[in-house]
């Protein structure tokens, strides 16, 4: 199967999703080849195993994002056989315009690949899973954290093409610093409040326990709307759906479409003090407990970690 | 300026899901909405409409039921309703249905598209960049702020940096985040408009698009793996015990 994955990279060079869409290219048999936006990490490309060759395609469009521009320059760089993006907004937006231009179907937000080709991915925000087969080439966006990523012990050769293509959307001025926190979609660990938590007053003390341990906050939609917080940080099915290695729920007491935007975190550690709360469904570890008391204790067991 | 509205009618976002013969079971839907993304696009070109001055066709895709979607778009204020009628959306791959969208948008006349970023069932995102592909557009996603700017819009995007403003005309794709507007609600008199208002129908004939020979299959839903139970435990006494189980169970921390 010949399979064009196109690389996620961000200011540091290539972002862990990318040898995770190599692992599940190689699954299906496939010598990928990668091809690198504006050139950004393609020596570091060229070290993930199983990779057979890395294209680092060079333009000016992609010096800031322009879905159509980036779609039209790296489908240039494409020669045949289905294409894989990471499941970001992004990656989602150049998935669904290759897709289009190539006349093939295009699959969002993939968490698992077998040949034939069968791909599963969550529906209704997790609340069931579809399987469906493709017949010939297809493009697929993979969810971060679904595949274990490829190694890096490969030294595939390099080369790189020029490609750009006119840009209809133009940045004017970025009107928000990006917060100091990490993003809840990114990061490893989030801890996320809810209305149990009383009122906006309380939130620095999740934020300090989230600072403590290097994880992301995040949020239920009650506290966003009622708080005034950042829809940014709003886990569920109308915020960020949310696939952490761990995820800790305080004071959330677990609304479905709370529920469709973590139940997929690898390990979820819920803290309400409603021993009945449907978040303890979905809880790895269930704490019957106030926030007021949890959250020092929490502090303090991670303190002498 | 004439704006179409992309609107997906989905099961409730409180409803709960269930599965039948390896299929989500749709009879069993005790709500249906529009799709969330899709209102807060709704609001937008309706304000659109009052600040700037607009034409707003609601253009839904889907069976029968979709009509619904379409009268409370009218019931707050959507100027025209389309309706491109198919049976079963998941016997179609994402190629065709934006094909069966961009024909109905052209035949409206439409240059300027909103929509929601992802729908609430596929939760894909694939439609208003796939439409704008194929109309030849130029696409903004992740849309949570809107302005007209004469010829074209200025709007505020999620971008990795946080958030920016940028600069897009005509024809375009505008495919909206939740904003910061309150959703307008009906009133008594917009329903009972809504009601009369005429729905321009159309099917894959009438629009001129080959329906048949997807080449993406759904073969089956099926619930989410069951989660085994978890462990419960009893007051903030217990937190240091599941620190140390994230540690040295978990092997998380």
């Amino acid at each position: 199967m010949e399979i064009t994955i196109i690389a996620e990279t961000n200011d540091n060079g290539i972002h862990p999703i990318t040898a995770q869409m190599v692992a599940a290219a190689t699954s299906l048999g496939a010598s990928p080849t990668i091809l690198c936006p504006g050139g950004v990490g393609s020596e570091e490309a060229a070290s993930i195993d199983g990779v057979g060759a890395v294209v680092g395609v060079e333009g000016d469009c992609f010096s800031s994002f322009d879905g159509g521009a980036w779609a039209s320059a790296l489908n240039s760089a494409v020669s045949g056989g289905s294409v894989f993006t990471a499941a970001n907004p992004n990656g989602r937006e150049v998935a669904s315009r290759i897709a289009a231009s190539r006349g093939v179907p295009v699959i969002q937000d993939v968490t698992g690949v077998s040949s034939g080709l069968t791909v599963t991915r969550p529906i209704y925000s997790g609340k069931a899973m579809e399987e469906v087969t493709v017949s010939g080439d297809c493009v697929l966006s993979i969810r971060p954290n679904a595949f274990a990523a490829s190694g890096s012990g490969g030294s595939a050769s390099v080369s790189t093409v020029n490609h750009s293509s006119d840009v209809a959307v133009t940045v004017i001025e970025a009107i928000a610093k990006a917060s100091e926190r990490l993003d809840v979609s990114e990061a490893d660990i989030v801890i996320s409040g809810g209305r149990g938590m009383g009122n906006i007053d309380n939130w620095t003390q999740l934020e300090a326990v989230a600072d403590q341990i290097g994880a992301a906050v995040g949020a239920s939609r009650a506290v966003v709307d009622e708080w005034g917080l950042s829809h940014s940080i709003q886990v569920g099915q109308t915020g960020k759906v949310v696939t952490p290695t761990l995820y800790i729920a305080v004071g959330i007491s677990g609304a479905i479409q709370h529920l469709a935007g973590m139940r997929s975190s690898k390990y979820i550690v819920a803290i309400n003090k409603d021993a009945d709360a449907p978040i303890f469904g979905v809880a790895d570890y269930g704490i019957v407990a106030n926030w007021e008391d949890a959250l020092p204790a929490l502090k303090d067991a991670f303190s002498s970690l | 300026m004439d704006i179409a509205v992309l609107i997906k009618y989905v099961p409730d976002s409180t409803a709960k899901i269930s599965i039948s013969g390896g299929r989500v079971d749709e009879s069993s839907v005790s709500k249906w909405s529009i799709s969330p993304f899709d209102e807060y696009a709704l609001e937008a070109a309706l304000a659109m409409k009052e600040s700037a001055g607009a034409n707003v066709t609601a253009i839904t895709c889907g069976p029968a039921r979709s009509e619904k979607a379409l009268r409370d778009a009218a019931a707050v204020g959507a100027d025209a309703l389309v309706h491109v009628s198919v049976d079963d959306l998941t016997a179609l791959d994402s190629t065709k249905i934006q094909s069966l969208l961009s024909a109905a948008i052209q035949k409206v006349g439409a240059s300027v598209i909103f929509c929601g970023k992802q729908a609430a069932d596929t939760n894909a995102g694939s439609t208003g960049p796939g439409v704008a592909e194929i109309i030849g557009a130029a696409c903004v996603t992740g849309v949570t702020e809107i302005s007209s700017d004469g010829d074209g819009f200025s709007a505020i995007r999620a971008s990795s940096g946080g958030a920016e403003r940028v600069s897009v005309g005509s024809p375009c794709v505008l495919a909206f985040d939740k904003t910061a507007s309150e959703l307008r609600r009906p009133n008594v008199k917009g329903i009972m408009m809504a009601k009369k208002k005429a729905i321009d129908a159309f099917d894959a004939g009438s629009l001129g698009v080959e329906a048949g020979g997807s080449t993406a299959q759904v073969i089956s839903q099926n619930p989410p793996a069951e989660k085994a139970p978890g462990q419960m435990f009893d007051g903030a006494g217990s937190v240091p015990d599941v620190v140390q189980k994230l540690r040295n169970e978990a092997k998380v921390l």
